[in-house]
């Protein structure tokens, strides 16, 4: 199997059993992307495919993903440093035992896109608008499907919203 | 997950010529065939990727919508003529999983959802006659407050989990289906089986046989609809009970109406009697609610569910006000 990984050309030989979240813990040792629940309940191993669209690894059979781009939590910094929305997790306490964190981080970064792009969600009041501003709401909803055990939800919500307040109004 | 064969489908005919075998599975978005291949309650042989296949949402001449069985939940969900002409199935799917499984999951897939039932899911120490034709079911006298009280037999009380059928029932959808045996196309009312004394059956799908796309006819009305989804959290969560329902007033008349249940039976539940009894009637909350319980007579509550009754009247009640701007 052939995947783009964090900009980077990948081959790696695997089981047709393998899902995408072993393959890049177990095979490729990239730590970040949590085992969670490992059945679709928990966000920990949320990823990116194909420049923004949030997937969940542990659910993707890694050869279904084959000769796609992936992007984890390790791909996000670039030699300027931490991704804006990595920066305001830290200046948020957007965590307590960051287990969530990449998840969270990945699954935001998908959110925006999904948001600027217009799909509404289950808390949009006018689906035919295209327009849809993040609201609290809005963030909580979209969000969701990302579990944090310490509870550190307003941190999360802080930080994202810091991040993208400008970027969606 | 026992071992497999994974092979990706370029076109229905080689899809078709690849699943072969009744051990063969196509896969979609996976987000439900991979969690039961894991926990070794399904155990295909051979996997037929078909997300490779159509996933347009096109117009066809007739003025229907014809949606491939590869769109993903958010695509369809997001599509501008969906949201517009028919809102309650963007409502309908919005109200359902979370958006990383959305942008995984398929039409096709959908349709052929599992129950939630967690008898079946645990097959170290429950009886299921859906996963061990026979056995008995565990449910039926067990912890049953998420169990059906509409379309149950004495083999299996088990919902089927969807949201986006529930909007797809109420809607007319049409099912397309390919197989060596050529094409054909059913409603999706009768695409899902009851349970009767073969639940393992769920669907009227034959061996190999491929769902292609899924049909919207013209429903004029259908700009009038919405989806209400009743659950334990506000979020990420399956349906205690939900109503999709689009109606066609006119002045206080209800000219016609479509109206779906889920969370509360067996499959999809089309709410035949509730529509025919409201049909050409006054919009009112008394007829609403007269109508309600003509679908519900047949209600079979469990030892945890009675409280389903209840919920789905005052659901429906509440969607239907809402709809016909009468005051609830």
């Amino acid at each position: 199997m052939q995947f783009t990984i964090n900009g980077k050309p990948t081959s790696v030989d695997a089981d047709p059993r393998t899902s995408l979240l072993d393959l890049l813990r177990d095979h490729l040792h990239l730590f970040g992307a949590k085992k969670g629940c490992n059945q679709g309940a928990c966000g920990a191993c949320t990823v990116l495919v194909d420049g923004g669209q949030r997937i969940l690894s542990c659910l993707a059979l890694a050869a279904q993903y084959d000769g796609r781009e992936i992007t984890t939590i390790e791909g996000l910094a670039d030699e300027h440093g931490l991704h804006p929305l990595q920066d305001a997790f830290i200046e948020h306490d957007g965590f307590q035992c960051g287990y969530c964190t990449p998840g969270q981080i990945c699954s935001a970064i998908g959110m925006i896109a999904e948001l600027e792009r217009g799909v509404p969600s289950h808390v949009t009041n006018d689906i035919a608008s295209k327009h849809i501003p993040l609201s609290s709401d809005e963030l909580r909803e979209r969000m969701s499907g990302n579990l944090c055990r310490c509870g550190a939800y307003n941190g999360i919500v802080g930080a994202i919203t810091d991040t993208y307040a400008e970027a969606v109004k | 997950m026992t071992p497999f064969t994974y092979a990706r489908a370029h076109d229905v005919a080689e899809a078709i010529k690849l699943a072969g075998t009744s051990a063969a599975k196509y896969l979609g978005g996976g987000t439900n065939l991979v969690d039961l291949m894991r926990e070794t309650i399904e155990r295909p042989t051979s996997l037929i990727d078909v997300t490779g296949l159509s996933s347009a949402i096109e117009e066809q001449a007739d003025g229907s919508w014809l949606i491939g069985a590869a769109a993903t939940n958010t695509a369809v969900a997001e599509h501008p003529v969906i949201r517009q002409c028919f809102p309650v199935l963007t409502r309908a799917i919005v109200a359902g999983a979370s958006a990383q499984i959305r942008n995984m999951a398929t039409v096709g897939g959908n349709l052929l959802q599992r129950t939630r039932c967690v008898y079946f899911y645990d097959d170290d120490g429950s009886r299921c006659n859906k996963r061990q034709p026979g056995q008995g079911c565990d449910a039926i006298n067990g912890f049953n407050r998420m169990h059906a009280i509409l379309g149950a037999s004495d083999q299996c009380v088990a919902t089927h989990p969807s949201d986006m059928c529930v909007a797809l029932s109420a809607l007319g959808a049409e099912v397309h289906l390919e197989s060596t045996a050529g094409k054909r196309v059913v409603p999706l009312t009768d695409f899902h089986r009851p349970p009767g004394d073969q639940p393992q059956i769920e669907t009227l799908l034959q061996p190999g046989e491929l769902i292609t796309s899924v049909g919207l006819p013209p429903l004029p009305f259908g700009k009038q609809s919405t989806y209400r989804k009743v659950r334990d959290r506000a979020s990420y969560a399956f349906a205690l009970v939900s109503v999709a329902a689009a109606v066609d007033v006119a002045g206080e008349r209800i000219k016609d109406l479509r109206l779906a249940l889920g969370g509360v039976a067996t499959k999809p539940w089309r709410a035949w009697k509730l529509e025919q009894t409201l049909r050409g009637r006054r919009a009112s909350v008394a007829n609403f609610q007269s109508a309600i319980d003509a679908e519900l007579a047949d209600a079979k509550p469990l030892s945890d569910n009675a409280f389903k009754i209840d919920l789905t009247r005052r659901a429906v009640v509440a969607v239907l006000s809402e709809l016909t701007g009468v005051s609830a």
